[in-house]
Order: C-alpha cells, then structure tokens, then sequence
C-alpha cells in the first residue's frame, strides 16, 4: 500500500472572480463622480463598516438556507431581539458607557454583544423546534410559519419594552473620528469593520477547515448520504440554525449602537434588506452574501450622496441589474 | 351552477354560512344604516375580493407573494389622484381606472417575468422587497401622493352622501348616494369573485393547480409554466387593484396606512390561511370572520385589559392592550397553519365528506 503514489491532485474547480471584483471596480467608478478624495474614503469607509453589518446580520440567513433549504421570513426577529437584548445591559450600566475609557466601554460592550448572541441564540433553538421542525422540506409553510413567527415576535417586543423608540448612545471612546489629514474616519465604524471580517473569516475557517464544517458542507451536498454514513445531521442543522441566530443577534446589537436607538420594527425593516443581499449573493452562499452586503451599502451610500432621491429605491435596483446579469445571484449554490 | 362554475361550496355547513354572510351584507344599508356597520359590511366585500384573488397566487398556485398590497395600493391612488387632481367627475373615476389597472398589470408581469423563471422561495423575496420600495416610493413622493397624509378626494355628485335617491318617506328607509357606493361596491366584488372562481375551474385553473402540485412534471407535461404563473399573477393583480379602486372610492381617502402598509398584507394572509387556502369560498368566510373580530373583538381585549390592570396583575394588561391585537393574529396564525393548513372551508368540506364517525 505504501508504495503507491500519491494520487494525481484533483483538478481545481475554477475560480470566479468577477463578482469579488465586483465591489472594488464600483468603489473606483465613484471616485471621479464624487470628486473630492476626502469625501470618497469617509463614503468607502462609511460603506464599507455598513457592509459588514449588513453581512453580520444577513449571514445567519444565507448559512441556514444553504444547508438546511429553510428560508427564515422572521430572520429579522433575531436582529430585533438581539438589540432590545443588548440594551438590558448597556442602559443599566449607562455610567460604565459614559465613562472616558476605552477598557470600561468595551467591558461593557462585550458582554451586552454575548449576551444578545446567546438570548438569540436560545431564541432560534426555540424557533426551529417548535416552528420549522414541523415544516421541514415544505417552503410554502416554512414562509408563512416563519412570517407568522417574525409577527408574534415584533409584538411581543412592543408588549414588552412598549412602543417608544429607547436611544442607545454610543460609548464614549467609540465616538467621534481619527482625523488623518482632511479624511475622517468614525471609530465605530472601524470597530464594526473589525468585527464583521473576523465573522466572515471565522464563517470561513470553520466551513472550510474544520470537520464540521466538512460534514456542513457534505450536508448541503447530499443530506442522506452524510446520514447514511451515521452522522445525526438534524444535530448539526440545529446548531446551524442556532449560530445564524446568534450572528443576527450580534449584527442587531451592532446595527442599534450604529443608529443609536432601538425599535421593535427595526426586525421588519431589516428583514428587507437582509432578503436583498441574500438575493443579490445568491441564496446559500456566504462569499456571495459578503460581497452583496457590501454592494448594497456602497451603493446606499454613494447614491445618497450624488442623488439623494435614488437611494430609496437604490437597493431594488441593484437587485434587478444584479439578477438581470446572473439570474441566481452572483454565486449560485449548485445543488439548489 | 352555472354562476358556480359547476364548483358549489360542497358542505352544507358552508353553504349556510355563505348563505348568510351574502344576505347579510346586501341588506345591511337598509337594517344597520349605522356608519360603523356600513364600515365594517364594505370592508368585507372588498376584502373578500381582495382575499380571492390573493387566493388564487397562494391556494392555486402556490406562489407567497408579497406584493399584493402594492397592487390594492395602485388601485387606491390612481382613483385618489385622478378624481384629486382631475375634479369629482366620472371622467376621472375612468382615468384612475384606466391608468390604474394597466399599471398594476404590468407592473406584475416585470416582477413575474424576473421572479417566476426561478423558484417559488425567489418570488416571496423578491415580491417583499419591491413591495416595500413601493411604501416608501408612495411615501416620499409627496408631490404626486400626498406622502404620509394620503389624497382626500370628493366623490361624483351621486355617490356623495347628501344626494338623496329614494326619499325616507317611501319605503321607510333612505337611500342616499353612500347607499348607492355600497351596492356598487358589493356588486363589483360579488362580480369579482365569481368571476375568479371562473378563472379556477377553467383548464387554465387545472394546469394551475397541476403547477403548485408538481412544478416540474407540470411542465414535462408540456404546460409553460412561467406563462401560466405570470398570467394568475397579472390577473390577480389586476383584481386587487380594482378591489383598491373600490376601497379609494368608499373611504374617499387614500394613503399609505390604508391601502399599503404592511400590516394589511398580514390581514390578507391571516384571513386566506383562516378561511382555506384553495378554495376560494375561504376568502368570503376568513373576511367576514377576521374583519367582524377585528372590530368587534378588540373592544373586548381593551376590557380585559383594563381589567387585568385593575386586579394589579403584571404583564396583562400589555398583552391584552387593544394595540396587540396582532400579536394574538399572529399566534392563532401559526396555529392556524400548524394544525388547520385547510381552513375552516377545508376542514368543512372534510366533515360533509364522511358525515359518519
């Protein structure tokens, strides 16, 4: 057996680039119409932190389609809770927010994030066993479960916390901007940047370096082979589900300190702009996410800035250049 | 039968109740000439209309859409904004049908043609975020639809209120031009209706239902299918957009709260899943029984809630607020798709079916 040789290496799949391309030739083509390179590195940076916010909270989505063909209407409830979550600690300890001290903020940032991702996380075990479990493989009734779901949620919410909008005031040593020459860069728009690529890159790693992340990907492929070969692959769907839960929680956490306010029809909201980027990525597929996250807040935010009036209907537009091109999205997910 | 399109209720529970729902609502304006009646019968013709023809995407097809509110809001605001910009005439009543409906019509054959060819999932997304494009488009452009205040209009000389047909003095009731509104618009959707339930049985309905029971085999069969889907879409557009003219017409008011908003596409599926998802019969019964709760019902949830904040006890009297009333909607839903996914129409038909247990 020893001597056999190594077998010849597989032939690579071939690499598509042009959508990874995608986002960089539209940052470029701004660039001239804008006009002054201060304005166009705060929007690229503006865009950018937006973008990985959005990628935060539409990843959840995009991985629990992809593997477990379940579109979750009520996606946007994670997000919801997850911020309303994140506000019962940092309102309390509102002195540690205020307090001038990098240390102290993030010692209260950190737990308020984990405890959203966990509340949200908890939430979607729920949601799966009792809502999806019995409408696995139905989209029809998976769509309006999952609606009915995001309802009951949204007024749960305003039964709860009551239907005023609660400010939540950035803490203090994430505001204001570095200033280097005339550009100025938000600091917590650097924060969310960092945040979501170690969340892209950590999605990644796992996907594509881990055995799990091999029986996921093994899952999407053929779910009754991987169960044949005695891998209880419901097990694995649920912590998928629990983990896009947990990510939506986050990127609502994230997206209220972003706003600085919390309200129960942020889940609504961002439910639509969630299905756009999943869309535009083409459903399942996380790179595909990332760059149509990014797509979406570069074009909100230059669009807002040369023709206010487009960006309200900017994104849908995007969508049907987008879908006019590649009909499944930039990445289709072959096995779908 | 023939009016039937040989496809009768089929249990006679349901026919009973229909039965009484329809006299109902045609003799209301001469039993209940009260304003709120009158509210509460005209929101159920239109409803129910609306709710068919919804119930032709989803129970036919299968198809969520998410967009039909977009459609009953074209509807709406042509009538609102012709009869506005143009003067109470019947000139402009045809000139916001003749722009309205058209419009509605291609605007769901683009959304058709661009999200039919994919998958059922793609078209529910797709349908959500233009539809909600459209709220905020209707709410920002200000110049041509009011923006959040919506377009109040007055109605052609003999729909008004004050135009007296039928003096009290002869038959003992008044019929006045609000009368008049209300049988145009009992009419209309009866019409609608009954002309959907057409469209069902017809061989164009059959290759339907063949489409949401089996897409693939449907289309093996020879069948195109992305023509078959785009035409319900279109045609189901259509009649949501004359449901909204009918609305626009009664409240002499369009806005973004009334015709557009969110909120409304959940009424629709609430009352297409409570009725009966392919049958058409469930539109008539889930907007009758869903619009007689929704306002009759909630005054009682304000009395328990006040009760419940009476006795002193925690969390109630939130829960049972009025304003929530969506969120016990939304619970009965789930529960509704969970163990009814027939409705209250299928799971009569079922009981008619095998009488003895």
């Amino acid at each position: 057996m020893t001597d056999l040789a190594a077998p010849e290496a597989l032939p690579k799949p071939k690499r598509d680039l042009l959508p990874v391309l995608l986002p960089v030739i539209l940052a470029l083509a701004m660039a001239p119409l804008i006009g002054s390179a201060s304005s166009w590195v705060t929007l690229t940076v503006a865009s950018l932190a937006m973008g990985m916010m959005i990628f935060i909270m539409a990843s959840g989505l995009t991985l629990v389609f992809g593997l477990m063909d379940v579109l979750n209407f009520g996606h946007g409830a994670f997000i919801a809770v997850g911020a309303y979550v994140a506000t019962l600690v940092l309102l309390p300890l509102a002195g540690w927010v205020q307090a001038d001290s990098l240390l102290l903020n993030l010692a209260v940032l950190a737990p308020a994030a984990l405890l959203a991702m966990a509340v949200s996380g908890a939430l979607g075990l729920v949601v799966e066993r009792v809502l999806i479990l019995a409408v696995y493989g139905q989209h029809l009734k998976q769509i309006l479960m999952t609606t009915g779901g995001l309802i009951v949620a949204e007024q749960a919410l305003y039964a709860l916390w009551g239907p005023q909008i609660i400010p939540l005031p950035l803490p203090t040593s994430l505001r204001g901007s570095f200033i280097i020459g005339d550009i100025a860069i938000a600091k917590y728009r650097l924060l969310a940047m960092l945040v979501g690529l170690v969340v892209f890159l950590g999605i990644q790693l796992v996907l594509n370096r881990t055995k799990i992340g091999l029986l996921i990907r093994a899952g999407v492929e053929n779910r009754e082979m991987v169960e044949a070969l005695g891998y209880r692959i419901r097990r694995l769907f649920l912590g998928v589900f629990m983990v896009g839960s947990a990510l939506a929680g986050l990127g609502g956490t994230m997206w209220a300190l972003y706003r600085e306010q919390v309200h129960a029809s942020m889940g609504n909201d961002l439910t639509v702009l969630v299905f756009i980027v999943v869309i535009i990525g083409g459903l399942g597929s996380i790179g595909g996410c990332f760059i149509g996250a990014l797509l979406v807040a570069m074009v909100a935010n230059y669009g807002g800035f040369l023709v206010p009036k487009l960006a309200l209907v900017s994104n849908i537009l995007l969508m049907v250049a987008i879908l006019m091109w590649r009909p499944r999205g930039l990445y289709a997910v072959t096995s779908r | 039968m023939m009016i039937l399109s040989g496809d009768p209720p089929r249990s006679r529970v349901l026919s009973i109740l229909l039965v009484i729902i329809i006299a109902a609502l045609a003799v209301t304006p001469l039993v209940f000439p009260g304003a709120k009646a009158m509210n509460v019968a005209t929101k159920i013709c239109i409803f129910a209309a609306l709710v068919a023809s919804y119930d032709l995407l989803l129970g036919y097809t299968g198809s969520v859409s998410f967009a039909h509110t977009m459609f009953y809001g074209i509807g709406s605001y042509a009538i609102a904004i012709a009869l506005y910009s143009m003067g109470p005439s019947w000139a402009a009543v045809a000139t916001g049908l003749a722009i309205g409906l058209p419009l509605a019509a291609l605007l769901a054959l683009g959304i058709g043609l661009f999200s039919l060819r994919v998958e059922a999932i793609f078209f529910a997304m797709i349908t959500l975020a233009v539809a909600s494009a459209f709220l905020v488009l209707a709410s920002q452009l200000s110049w041509l639809t009011g923006g959040e205040d919506g377009r109040s209009f007055q109605l052609p000389e003999l729909l008004r209120p004050g135009t007296v047909l039928i003096s009290k003095d002869l038959f003992g009731f008044a019929v006045n031009g609000r009368t008049l509104t209300y049988y145009i618009v009992l009419v209309a959707a009866a019409a609608m209706i009954l002309g959907l339930l057409r469209v069902v049985n017809s061989p164009f309905g059959r290759v339907l239902q063949a489409i949401r029971e089996n897409r693939f085999r449907a289309e093996a069969l020879g069948y195109r299918t992305v023509f078959h889907l785009t035409y319900a879409n279109c045609l189901a557009a259509l009649v949501a957009a004359s449901a909204g003219a009918l609305n626009a017409l009664w409240l002499r008011y369009a806005g973004p709260d009334t015709s557009l908003s969110f909120s409304i596409m959940l009424d629709i599926l609430l009352m297409v899943v409570i009725g009966g998802m392919g049958t058409m019969y469930g539109a008539i019964i889930g907007a009758a029984i869903f619009i007689l709760a929704q306002n009759y019902l909630q005054t009682l949830m304000s009395v328990a809630s006040n009760a419940a904040a009476d006795a002193g006890l925690p969390l109630l009297p939130g829960l049972l607020h009025p304003d929530r009333w969506l969120l016990w909607l939304g619970l009965l839903f789930i529960a509704s798709v969970y163990f009814f996914p027939t409705g209250i129409v299928g799971r009569l038909r079922a009981g008619a079916r095998r009488p003895l247990r």
